[in-house]
């Protein structure tokens, strides 16, 4: 069954989107939208590295965005630009550099639009072994630091405090962003990863009233994305990435019904309709 | 635990932000049972001392030293984005596992277990003020924290959130440092005052400090010396919802 290309993405699709759940909402909690844009950006360099070394493409992916996070703190202590400056800084730079790159390497064909909205067609057994695997790694790790890394999201200083070390675990979360970015990479694209993290954690927040209940319903919102997208992809010609995320934006569209309906309904009651 | 109960000392210590620093010299320590609290004018550094003694701020100089580990803090200002859903129940289990009965008996102590359910963005500023104290009781800590609890509070609850304190610290025989501006409270009911201004200016009994120079001289001859505990006669009491109980 595995040998169908379109099961093969499948699976890994659906893999990712179990990561990308809690990630996303984490993401969205602690407002790093543009930081998981900035670690994807920076992406296209890891694979340009990869190319030129002939490295694991996830692996080198992984190992750049983490030193572009540390870069970043590294940066904020260093000056008083304000964090999206910087954030856009790194983010362009990096590009530019993984792209200026790519033109010294003339002798490798580069698929860019794969690179940049993802291919379905160039997912192997070993992708999908990656994501799983990976995958559970990551969301062993986060099981573990949940309760700290939770309370630090919440409010630093009161995790501070009450001794959750919200410093180490702030960092160990920013690794695994950026290895949760290098699984999926090859599925979504690097423009379009940030898109899987938010949109599914946004949609989600419209509907649930509880963290955990979040989380979850993110990572439903995400399957389906990735479902639904892979099959239009197939069905309609188009490429997996923008696929996914277009399906994941109509579901977040959808979300918002209940969200009107709950407030008009309470308007209704406040003048006695 | 140590000898003499002791929970935290700070010794000499201070912080630096360029330009300045924003306190420096402080030496204060709190034990077991005792009500410590800061006072002094808007920034002065009540708060920068209580991160101090908190250890989320490191001193730049002098040095902290800490005999537990069982701590509870009630920050002066928490913000909440609507972004996270978050129930009064799952703010309550932030850095503890606590079982629903337990979360409910502190929920009750401050008078708020009606909200138990609640979205936190959709609380009051008084009842998220009372929801925090819950929070903190409910850890049963052995040195508690508490960045003016009462803010937004209103008059009666005020009264009472001040006696659940005063409870805490005698029940649980928990340590407590308060940064207050309520004066009355300070003066009837602390064990030991410290009156910052970007340095200690006074510290000691709440009898002594009333008297001294640098206490006057801080908070103006009226206020300081027209500190008769105001009471008033009530023949009814109020629920935490303003009905009335009784």
């Amino acid at each position: 069954m595995l040998d169908d290309f379109f099961t093969r993405a499948l699976v890994a699709g659906i893999g990712i989107a179990i990561i990308t759940g809690p990630l996303g909402c984490l993401v969205i909690w602690r407002r790093l939208s543009y930081f998981g844009d900035t670690l994807a950006h920076s992406a296209l360099l890891g694979v340009t590295l990869a190319y030129a070394f002939s490295l694991n493409i996830a692996f080198s992916v992984f190992v750049i965005s983490a030193v572009i996070a540390l870069l970043l703190l590294n940066l904020q202590k260093r000056t008083r630009l304000a964090g999206d400056s910087l954030l856009g800084l790194l983010a362009h730079s990096t590009l530019a550099i993984g792209l200026v790159l790519m033109g010294f390497l003339s002798s490798i064909r580069f698929d860019i639009m794969g690179l940049l909205f993802g291919d379905i067609l160039a997912v192997t057994l070993q992708d999908i072994a990656l994501v799983w695997i990976g995958g559970f790694i990551i969301l062993g790790i986060l099981y573990f630091i949940w309760k700290s890394l939770f309370s630090a999201t919440v409010n630093y200083d009161l995790a501070s405090a009450e001794g959750m070390k919200p410093n180490i675990y702030n960092m160990i979360f920013t690794l695994l962003l950026a290895g949760v970015i290098a699984l999926s990479i090859k599925m979504i694209g690097t423009l379009l990863i940030t898109g899987l993290l938010i949109i599914p954690a946004a949609a989600s927040r419209n509907i649930t009233n509880n963290p955990k209940q979040m989380v979850l319903v993110a990572i439903l919102i995400g399957i389906l994305s990735v479902t639904i997208g892979l099959f239009t992809s197939l069905e309609l010609n188009t490429s997996s990435g923008p696929s996914i995320i277009v399906i994941a934006l109509i579901l977040f569209i959808i979300s918002l019904i209940p969200l009107e309906l709950r407030g008009k309904l309470q308007k209704g009651k406040q003048f006695g309709n | 635990m140590s000898k003499d109960n002791l929970l935290v000392s700070l010794e000499n210590a201070g912080i630096y932000k360029s330009p300045k620093w924003l306190i420096r010299g402080v030496s204060l320590e709190v034990k077991s049972g005792q009500i410590v609290t800061l006072i002094g004018p808007n920034g002065s550094g009540k708060t920068t001392t209580a991160k101090m003694v908190l250890n989320i701020l490191e001193p730049d100089e002098g040095s902290l030293k800490r005999y537990t580990n069982k701590i509870a803090y009630v920050p002066q200002k928490i913000n909440i984005d609507w972004t996270m859903p978050l129930r009064v129940v799952d703010f309550m289990r932030l850095t503890n596992n606590l079982s629903n009965n337990e979360i409910i008996e502190s929920l009750n102590q401050t008078g708020v277990e009606k909200l138990f359910k609640e979205q936190i963005h959709g609380l009051s500023g008084g009842e998220f003020q009372r929801v925090l104290l819950a929070r903190a009781i409910a850890k049963k800590p052995e040195l508690l924290v508490l960045d003016e609890p009462v803010q937004g509070v209103d008059f009666n609850g005020e009264i009472d959130l001040y006696n659940i304190i005063k409870n805490i610290s005698a029940n649980l025989n928990c340590g407590i440092l308060l940064v207050s501006h309520d004066l009355h409270f300070v003066m009837s009911a602390t064990d030991h005052v410290v009156c910052l201004n970007g340095h200690i200016c006074c510290s000691g009994k709440p009898s002594s400090v009333i008297k001294d120079k640098a206490y006057i001289e801080l908070f103006g001859e009226h206020r300081s010396k027209t500190l008769t505990y105001y009471q008033h006669d009530h023949d009814h009491t109020h629920a935490s919802d303003g009905s009335v109980s009784s």
